[in-house]
């Protein structure tokens, strides 16, 4: 078993080193280097930069070295926390960052539990009573939420709210609260904002998974021990809960490793459309605007943080599944 | 009754493959509705200029945000539809010139009309278009579904989004296919080292939070570059994280079949690893590959509209429905125009189309089971 988690470690760390690689290549994609492009931006707002300074710059930044070298110049200061400056803010890239990476991961578990909440009682309703009428109305709204790209079923729910209720549902936090430092009132503030971007972020997974749940547990009920346990006089929600629906859990388990990258992608497109002060609109316009080290920054710890909770979900995943634990064994 | 079931059931036996993938197809009626509205489009994509009326490009400032207008198809009682004109009129208080209904005139439909003209799959230079009107004044013009900012008609916008749409999602598909059997199957037909090194990259790569690092790479594009290169790049960036299943599938299936009798056959009588290949294993999974391809169509669909949403993708005066849905980005234009929103509809149909017909293709690839 430690062997196993030793393994899934490594697969992490690789991973983490292979976004780093990725986040670093987005740094140095646009044309010209950093230096030119920080010149460019100088220039632009009135003050200039001497022949000196830039080549000062250049060998501060390692530029005049080849690319890995660059490169292990670069992860070696993000190792120790230093990300760099925001060229369009002039301010370091993690205190640009601030919160709200925090909120992206606070969005993205909140859509992570509420997938889980709806789609675990709804897929075994439908399994159980396959064919009925809620069955129908459930596989529908499961395949809408397939079809329907979650920033667009953000842009139409933003816009009947508008229509009928006059209200503007973007944001995380009401006005009063938006530039205020954290307090009880503001994270519960938060609290009442976060159901509706979760809800919209949640929708397509939960459809998924819904599928996934009924489809597994109408498996589990046609085999012979459900018989027997309801022979044996068993109340019948006993007979479906203890042992067809934990049987029925392992693969239903085993897809979140993928519904997290899944929902802090989505939560970048979401945050867009319903201006929520997540990072996607910070990368959206550092990447506009060709800001790169906040650009590469974010990337990076957006890929780290869904592997970090990607391999939480694991070892959660073999604690909570017993067959998981024996074949390691 | 007798002889017509033992006819049948002849006729079972001596069936081929692809006779029973189809009958057992045929029987998911959704999935063969899904694949009528499938070739729908890609007829629409072929002749997409054929089906708009009005010249996509063309912007007429009085012409903003003319709402959605009704074709009425009875004219006293006798089928002819019309629509109704434009009158230019000025706005008293800002000076602008604007256009506006004029339900006293009656501009009468034509099929078949001339319109402006364009080249049939880039080549044949015609004029012909589907509707079009009669004696109609310059400013006269059909508006099924309304005008955006510059007075660009939707529908016509909609028609020459859907090649571009369409085919993106094709070609990335191609590519992810190219990417995911050559990988899939290495891995399967070598196994040890390399099997492994393929299956960590796709663990790998399946962990990654897709749309930060497609933004990122799209973003680098140049300026410069042309609409065909933009759209090649964004193809290439799209495939490069959507292989993974394709090889899962392909891996899968080729181990499953290593084992069967009939290679075992083929093997011992003496046949080449490339005929093994390409004459015995290939033929018996082509289905399941032809239904995986069909799944993950959709998410490419999804994928380009997204990034052309957020202003990352194709760029214009590239049309696509990513593009035509940036103009409805913000609640104030929506509130204005909320026609804007009809580029989703189909974006919306196609996805549910494709995950239909791939669901009837996944269950009839197996026509024995």
């Amino acid at each position: 078993m430690l062997a196993y988690i030793a393994r899934r470690a490594v697969l992490a760390v690789i991973t983490m080193a292979a976004i780093s690689v990725l986040s670093f290549i987005i740094i140095q994609a646009p044309p010209g280097d950093f230096v030119d492009a920080y010149i460019a931006n100088l220039s632009a707002s009135g003050s200039s930069v001497s022949a000196e300074e830039a080549r000062g710059l250049r060998i501060l930044y390692g530029l005049d070295q080849p690319i890995y070298v660059q490169y292990v110049k670069w992860m070696s200061r993000v190792l120790v926390g230093d990300f760099g400056e925001s060229m369009e803010w002039h301010r370091p890239v993690a205190e640009v960052i601030g919160d709200r990476l925090w909120l992206t991961v606070a969005l993205s578990l909140a859509a992570l539990i509420l997938t889980w909440g709806i789609a675990l009682p709804l897929g075994i309703y439908s399994a159980v009573r396959q064919y009925s009428v809620m069955d129908y109305i459930l596989t529908t709204i499961s395949f809408i939420g397939l079809a329907v790209p979650n920033f667009l079923l953000a842009l139409v729910i933003m816009y009947f709210a508008f229509v009928l209720f006059g209200a503007n549902v973007g944001g995380l936090f009401s006005s009063e609260f938006d530039l205020a430092p954290w307090s009880l009132a503001k994270a519960w503030d938060l609290i009442k904002h976060l159901p509706l971007p979760a809800v919209i972020l949640a929708l397509a997974g939960t459809a998924q998974l819904i599928r996934i749940m009924r489809a597994n547990l109408l498996d589990e009920l046609r085999k012979p021990y459900v018989i027997t346990a309801r022979a044996k006089g068993l109340p019948e929600w006993r007979v479906i809960m203890k042992y067809p629906v934990r049987a029925a859990l392992n693969p239903f388990a085993s897809t979140i490793a993928y519904l997290f990258p899944y929902l802090v992608s989505g939560s970048i497109i979401i945050s867009l459309v319903l201006s929520l002060p997540t990072v996607g609109p910070l990368l959206l316009k550092a990447l506009i605007a060709q800001d790169m080290f906040l650009a590469g920054t974010i990337v990076l710890l957006l890929g780290v943080m869904t592997v970090i909770g990607t391999f939480i979900s694991d070892l959660v995943l073999m604690w909570v599944d017993p067959r998981i634990r024996h074949e390691l064994d | 009754m007798s002889t017509d079931q033992t006819s049948r059931e002849e006729q079972f036996a001596v069936a081929t493959q692809w006779q029973l993938t189809w009958w057992r197809f045929r029987k998911h009626k959704l999935a063969v509705l899904s694949g009528l509205i499938v070739i729908a489009f890609y007829i629409i994509v072929l002749f997409a200029d054929f089906f708009a009326y009005a010249d996509p490009h063309a912007t007429d400032s009085r012409r903003s945000h003319i709402p959605p207008q009704t074709i009425h198809f009875f004219d006293d009682g006798a089928f002819k539809p019309y629509v109704h004109g434009l009158t230019q009129k000025r706005d008293l208080r800002t000076f602008k010139l604007s256009y506006q209904i004029d339900p006293d005139r009656k501009v009468y439909l034509d099929v078949f009309a001339e319109g402006y003209r364009y080249n049939l799959f880039g080549l044949i230079p015609s004029s012909t278009h589907l509707l079009g009107l009669k004696n109609a004044q310059p400013e006269d013009g059909i508006f099924l579904l309304g005008t955006d900012l510059v007075g660009r008609d939707l529908w016509s916008r909609i028609m020459v989004a859907t090649r571009i749409s369409l085919t993106i999602g094709l070609a990335g598909v191609t590519v992810s296919l190219f990417l995911g059997v050559l990988l899939g199957g290495l891995s399967a037909v070598y196994g040890g080292v390399v099997d492994m090194m393929i299956q960590r990259l796709i663990e790998i790569l399946r962990s990654m939070p897709t749309i930060p690092l497609w933004m990122g790479l799209a973003a680098a594009l140049p300026n410069t570059w042309t609409v065909i290169q933009v759209y090649l790049a964004i193809t290439i960036i799209i495939s490069f994280l959507g292989w993974t299943d394709l090889a899962r599938v392909v891996r899968g299936k080729f181990l499953a079949l290593r084992n069967e009798d009939f290679i075992a056959a083929a093997e011992l009588a003496g046949a080449s690893q490339f005929r093994i290949i390409f004459h015995h294993m290939l033929p018996s999974f082509l289905s399941h590959i032809i239904a995986a391809t069909s799944l993950a169509l959709p998410a490419m669909i999804i994928s380009e509209t997204s990034l052309s949403f957020l202003g990352l993708g194709l760029r214009p005066p590239a049309i696509s429905w990513g593009i035509l849905l940036q103009d409805a980005q913000n609640i104030e234009t929506l509130a204005l125009a909320p026609w804007l929103l009809a580029a989703a509809v189909p974006v919306i149909i196609i996805i549910l189309a494709f995950n239909f017909l791939g669901d009837g293709l996944r269950d009839a690839a197996d026509p024995y089971g």
